[in-house]
Parts: C-alpha cells; sequence; structure tokens
C-alpha cells in the first residue's frame, strides 16, 4: 500500500437490525430485517487531501463518517487507518492512539457540545483524555492557541455554549476536534447549519488549518457548490454504495454515471430558473433495495443486465464509476 | 388584504446585565399565495421573528414593541392557550432541527394521528388514513410500513419530511418554515421547495420561509428580506435583490456563496462579525464591516429608502439622496 494513502475502506458494508421484537415476529411469521446502511463500499483517501461523499438523504453518508470514525461496530469490511485496521484491533492503546489521530465534527453544532461544561473545558477534554499537557498551565496554552487558531478569543473560554451563535460554535468544536492534534477530521456536513456568510469563514478555516496542519478531510456535505469548493476528490453515494469516484474538477464539468448527472440537475443555482428534472420516482428503501443496480428502477438507461448484475466501480480516466451502460459504451 | 402583517415589531430579552434588544422595528407582510424568504447571518433575529409569530418566544425574551396580525386578527399577545389553537389551526411550523419537532418516544404514525386529532374532529381511522396521505404528500416511501417506525430509525432528510408533514395537518393558511431544508441535500431539497411552492400556489399558503441558502430562496422566494442584526436592512422581489443587491451588506452576503466552476482557494467573506446584541454600534449596525459606511453612519440609524426599481428598499444612508452622506 502506497504510504500517502491514510485511510483505505474495503467492502465496508454497515447493517442495521431493524426487525420487530422477536415475540411479534413469532406472531407475524415474518423473518428478520436487515437495513442496508452501507453495502459494500471501497474508496481511499491520500494524506493531506479532502475527499467528500455527496449523495441524497438516507444513502449513507453519516454512516459511513461514524462507522470510519469507530462508533460503530461494522457489519464487515475493513477501515485501515494509517495501516492500523480499526475493526481488526483488539489492544486498547493502539484504539486510544488512533482515535487520537481520527477526529470528527458534526452536523449539528447545538447539539455536539454539552450546554453544561464551560467552553474551556470542552476543548480540553480530548487534551486530558490523551494526557497532552503537562500540567494545568500548558493545558491553558493550548486551548487558548486553539481558540485563537479557529477565530475566537481566549476568554471565550469562560462562557457556556448556549452564549454563541451557530457559526461560533461550530468553531468550538472545530476547536475541540484540532485538540488532540488529529491527522485526519471527518466533518459531516459542518456548514450545513451555518448562514452563507458564515460557511465562507468556516470553509475558509478549514482550508487554511488543512495547510498549516496539512490535515486530510472526509467531508459530508449536500451542497454541491460546497462540494465543488473544498473537494479533492468526491465520491457520489447512492444507496448504501459509491456509483462514482471523480476528481473535482471532473465532476461538474464531465459527470459520468446516470445517478451524477440527475444529481447535478437538481441544484438550486442563483439563477432561480427550474432547470431541474426534479429526480424521479421514490427513493428505494434500503430495508429493500432494488436488485442488480440499485439506481435502475430510476435510470433512464437501465437494461436487463441492470436488473441482475451489480456493477461494480471500474476505472474510466482519472474516475471510476459503477455502471454497466457505460461499461458497454451505450453512454 | 395580507396573511401576515407585522408593523414594528421588537423583542427583547431583560438579563442581569441589562436588556438586550433582538429585534428591532421590524415590519413585513405576507400576501396569500406569497413566498417570502428571510435571510441573515445567524444571530440575525430571524428565528426570534418566526417564533414571535407563533407564540413561542422562549422567556424572558418578549414582544415589547409592534403588531402581529394574522388574517387581520391581532395576535400579538395572545395567551397561551389561545395561541396553541391559533398555531394548530392556522399556522404550520417547521423547525431548523427535525429533532426538537418529533418526540423520540412516539412513533411517526402516532404523532401524527394525535396532532390531527387534537385539531380535527376526525375518527382514528380517518386520522390515520390522513397522516399515510400527509406522507406520501411528502415524499415517504412505504409510509404504510414506516408509519410505525420511531424518529431515530430516520434519516435527517426523512425526519424533516415527517415535521412537514406534521405542519400540514390541519390545512394552514400560513407557515412559518425555519431553515427547513438546511440538513437535507438537494435532491430532497428540490422535493420539498417543490412541495412548498405547490402549497403557496395550490392552497394558496402564506409561507415564511427562513433559510441561509440564497440558491432556495432564488428558486422558492418570491420576495425576500435580509435582517441583520435584528433590523431589516434590503427588502424586495427576489430577483432584484438577488441580481443588484444595493445595501452593502447583501452584496457581501451574495459574494460568499460559494458557486460551481468558481475554482477559488479561498471564498470572498465579509470581515469581522456581526456584532452581538450588547454590543451593536450606534448608527448603522453594519458600519464596522462596511467599506462605504461615513461620519453620518456611525451616528445614526438609516431608515428604509428607495434603492432600485420595483420597490426594492434598503436601510442604508447610501439611499437616502440628501446631503447627509456626503
Ligand atoms: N441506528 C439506526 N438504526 C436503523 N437504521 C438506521 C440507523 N442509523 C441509520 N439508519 C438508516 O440507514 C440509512 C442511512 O442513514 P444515514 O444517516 O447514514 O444517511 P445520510 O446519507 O447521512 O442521510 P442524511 O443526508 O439525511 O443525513 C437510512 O435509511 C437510515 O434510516
Ligand atoms: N434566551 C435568550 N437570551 C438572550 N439572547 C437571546 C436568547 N435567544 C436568542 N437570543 C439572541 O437574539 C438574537 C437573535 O436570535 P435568533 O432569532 O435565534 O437568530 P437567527 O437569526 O439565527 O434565527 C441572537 O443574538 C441571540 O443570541
Ligand atoms: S448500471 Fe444500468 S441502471 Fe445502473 S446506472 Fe448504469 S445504466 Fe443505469
Ligand atoms: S448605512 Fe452606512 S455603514 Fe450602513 S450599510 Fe449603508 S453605507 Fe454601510
Ligand atoms: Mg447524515
Ligand atoms: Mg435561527
Amino acid at each position: 500500500m502506497p504510504d500517502d494513502i491514510i485511510l483505505d475502506v474495503k467492502g465496508l458494508k454497515m447493517y442495521f437490525d431493524v426487525s420487530a421484537p422477536l415475540i411479534s415476529r413469532m406472531i407475524r411469521r415474518t423473518s428478520k430485517q436487515m437495513l442496508k446502511a452501507v453495502d459494500g463500499l471501497n474508496f481511499s483517501i491520500r494524506r493531506g487531501e479532502t475527499f467528500s461523499l455527496v449523495g441524497e438523504s438516507g444513502c449513507g453518508k453519516s454512516t459511513v463518517a461514524r462507522a470510519v470514525a469507530g462508533l460503530y461496530t461494522i457489519t464487515d469490511g475493513d477501515i485501515v487507518v494509517e495501516g492500523e485496521n480499526l475493526s481488526k484491533i483488539r489492544d486498547k492503546t493502539k484504539i486510544a492512539a488512533i482515535s487520537k489521530r481520527v477526529q470528527m465534527i458534526f452536523q449539528s453544532p447545538y447539539a455536539s457540545l454539552d450546554p453544561r461544561w464551560r467552553v474551556r473545558d470542552i476543548i480540553a477534554e480530548p487534551i486530558r483524555a490523551f494526557h497532552l499537557a503537562k500540567d494545568k498551565a500548558d493545558e491553558r496554552q493550548q486551548v487558548d492557541t486553539l481558540l485563537r487558531q479557529v477565530g475566537l478569543s481566549p476568554s471565550d473560554g469562560e462562557k457556556y455554549p448556549h452564549e454563541f451563535s451557530g457559526g461560533q460554535r461550530q468553531r468550538i468544536s472545530i476547536a475541540r476536534a484540532l485538540s488532540s492534534r488529529p491527522e485526519f477530521l471527518i466533518c459531516d456536513e459542518p456548514t450545513s447549519a451555518l448562514d452563507v456568510s458564515v460557511q465562507a469563514q468556516i470553509l475558509n478555516l478549514m482550508t487554511e488549518l488543512q495547510d498549516d496542519l496539512g490535515l486530510t478531510y472526509l467531508f459530508i456535505s449536500h451542497d454541491l457548490a460546497v462540494i465543488d469548493h473544498i473537494s479533492d476528490w468526491i465520491g457520489v453515494m447512492y444507496l448504501g454504495r459509491i456509483c462514482e469516484i471523480t476528481p473535482q474538477p471532473e465532476l461538474f464539468k464531465n459527470p459520468l454515471h446516470p445517478y451524477t448527472r440527475l444529481l447535478l440537475a437538481t441544484i438550486p443555482d442563483l439563477s432561480g430558473e427550474t432547470t431541474h428534472v426534479p429526480l424521479e420516482g421514490e427513493v428505494p428503501n434500503p430495508i429493500n433495495p432494488p436488485t442488480g443496480c440499485t439506481f435502475h428502477p430510476r435510470c433512464p438507461y437501465a437494461n436487463e443486465r441492470c436488473k441482475r448484475e451489480r456493477p461494480e466501480l471500474r476505472r474510466i480516466g482519472p474516475s471510476e464509476v459503477a455502471c454497466h451502460a457505460i461499461e458497454e459504451g451505450r453512454i | 388584504m395580507a396573511i401576515l402583517e407585522i408593523s414594528n415589531l421588537c423583542i427583547e430579552f431583560p438579563t442581569r446585565r441589562g436588556v438586550l434588544s433582538a429585534v428591532e422595528h421590524l415590519s413585513l407582510s405576507i400576501e396569500a399565495g406569497e413566498i417570502l424568504g428571510i435571510v441573515g447571518e445567524s444571530g440575525a433575529g430571524k428565528s426570534l421573528t418566526g417564533n414571535a409569530i407563533v407564540g413561542l418566544l422562549e422567556p424572558p425574551g418578549h414582544v415589547t414593541g409592534g403588531v402581529i396580525l394574522l388574517n387581520g386578527q391581532d395576535i400579538t399577545h395572545l395567551s397561551d392557550a389561545e395561541m396553541r389553537k391559533v398555531r394548530g389551526a392556522q399556522i404550520g411550523v417547521i423547525f431548523q432541527d427535525p429533532l426538537t419537532s418529533l418526540d423520540p418516544l412516539y412513533t411517526i404514525g402516532q404523532q401524527l394521528v394525535q396532532t390531527i386529532q387534537t385539531h380535527m374532529d376526525l375518527s382514528r381511522a380517518d386520522a390515520k388514513r390522513r397522516a399515510i396521505d400527509l406522507l406520501v404528500e411528502v415524499g415517504i416511501p412505504a409510509p404504510e410500513r414506516r408509519f410505525d417506525a420511531y424518529p431515530h430509525e430516520f434519516s435527517g432528510g426523512m425526519r424533516q419530511r415527517v415535521v412537514i408533514a406534521l405542519a400540514l395537518c390541519c390545512d394552514p393558511c400560513l407557515i412559518i418554515a425555519d431553515e427547513p431544508t438546511t440538513a437535507l441535500d438537494v435532491s430532497v431539497q428540490a422535493q420539498i421547495i417543490a412541495l412548498l411552492k405547490r402549497l403557496a400556489r395550490e392552497k394558496g399558503v402564506a409561507t415564511m420561509l427562513v433559510t441561509h441558502d440564497m440558491g432556495v430562496i432564488a428558486e422558492a422566494a418570491d420576495r425576500v428580506a435580509v435582517i441583520y442584526s435584528g433590523r431589516l436592512a434590503e427588502i424586495g422581489e427576489v430577483r432584484s435583490v438577488i441580481d443588484t443587491p444595493k445595501h452593502p451588506y447583501t452584496k457581501g452576503l451574495m459574494d460568499s456563496i460559494p458557486q460551481i466552476g468558481q475554482n477559488l482557494e479561498l471564498l470572498p467573506n465579509i470581515p469581522g462579525a456581526m456584532p452581538r446584541l450588547d454590543s451593536r454600534p450606534d448608527g448603522c449596525a453594519f458600519n464596522p464591516r462596511c467599506e462605504k459606511a461615513k461620519a453620518v453612519c456611525r451616528e445614526k440609524m438609516s431608515g428604509l429608502f428607495t434603492a432600485g426599481e420595483k420597490k426594492q428598499m434598503a436601510a442604508c444612508w447610501v439611499y437616502a439622496g440628501g446631503d447627509e452622506y456626503a
């Protein structure tokens, strides 16, 4: 494996048991039901780069983020962080060493900060957990530096989360995530609860921190313009799978997968001219996904093979695409 | 007659350190079938305005001035019980975070049926049928099967659809939607915008759409109001405000929106931050961040001036036309 790969995800599966309780299953004679939130995912991220995931609500982006952050016991597959296979490690100190290097910033800056703690203590928590400060004075200095790094002032450390605006709370979340000096940040919709001018500041902050600290990002956003701005690589997800992995400018200049094309047509832009072909049909149910290519019920290029056979990612130029029609040269 | 008419709304918070004035002399109105977009930075006062309309201001916050008319009826100071009736029967509320509107302990079916039965005289079976129709309307796949699911079993987007279904339970004439698509991705967002537009066109619902996404405003709103530090900065038809923003704050806001294909290393952004309520500068609240600020801006607050065609108005001295801004 080349050295500069910081995260390698292979065949990742995360199924949730959504069965009714055993007793009612016995009465109704139904079987166990598994919701396949993530169903066989492959991608890797190079050090210092930003890899983004886009896709419709419920397609499994947050599940991937949480799995990579080690918050789930995954159903199958490998998550390899800097050569260490997350699902195989049993050694507690190794797990701690990895979780120190991988931190997560959540969708909602409201839910992720404990309202009863002072900001200083929130930010210092990972420093304490991983014993990263020599003494109290050192800890204080580290927190002050972090607060400045994210555009707040040391005196803000004495306040409580509710005294801050959404953008400021997200700055606090970022400071907290940075406090264990991670190399890899998982950012699940970090700016989607923020207003645009604040979003611009947070995205700029993330870009600057990446340049200064050499951070690697797994970035999730529903906003394609944000994705275009921040990413080096983009993975488009549909129903628990990746259908296209593309370098940033390519996705918007030259979308390949039929789903990506439809997705791009739905962006509301400032022109207000509704060019979009809204995605037809229902979002299929991940409890009972369509056979073969899961996109086939909504795909204008679907044929018999698409209903039967699941397409795998194949290299096309700089991209990887999972589509029979493209492989067959039909589109 | 406008469905909603707010004039000179003022909202204050008494605190130990003095009274914070969060919203100041805000006036706007929404006609039947019209979608009014509200944009502004976090903390600008958008949610407080929405909450004041539906009587959900959290104490000690309270309305200290102005009038809120719903279909001509003054609802500014209704009691909690009276307000609850108005809210259930005439106003649908959709909040930013679907989890605040959903009870984790009840299935979404139970919550819908309960809301419907509280405000409409329907049997359980009819209420259930209506609930399922609403879930279909907001695009929940397999609604019969998901009827008995709990909120945590849904993704963010699906939860928000359930919240919209809840807001639609009683055919409201006004919808207050506070960041309804913020946590959703584009295709769902497009569907939810389409849904809100359809409700406006077909049912004449007046909608107040609070969002930080100008793309959503461009798609959905007929008019847009820009709020800065609790005050109206600019208001006008959506195309005029987006294509030719007049207020310096609106201009900065428009520039900070990333656009596909732009390929900038860093995004343009307005330096600094919106002032906190306890440290709002004298005069125009935007003056410390404004390139166009002059002496008058630091002394006196600007009124609303016509700044462009088609009733585009900006609260900015640049458009005062006299010799004060010189
Ligand atoms: N704990 C859980 N139990 C059961 N199902 C779950 C659980 N967590 C997630 N799911 C399901 O897994 C699928 C993927 O969910 P996930 O939260 O990863 O979606 P997402 O792509 O992040 O969506 P969004 O854009 O709406 O945040 C959804 O169908 C969701 O309902
Ligand atoms: N309970 C409270 N006590 C003091 N200030 C508050 C309270 N709730 C809101 N505010 C302040 O009122 C202002 C407007 O808030 P809000 O309407 O929530 O903003 P937004 O435009 O983001 O929706 C903010 O400065 C906020 O800090
Ligand atoms: S594999 Fe078939 S159904 Fe799937 S996207 Fe390609 S053409 Fe469409
Ligand atoms: S009134 Fe003055 S400070 Fe305020 S926006 Fe206009 S020019 Fe800028
Ligand atoms: Mg998510
Ligand atoms: Mg708000």
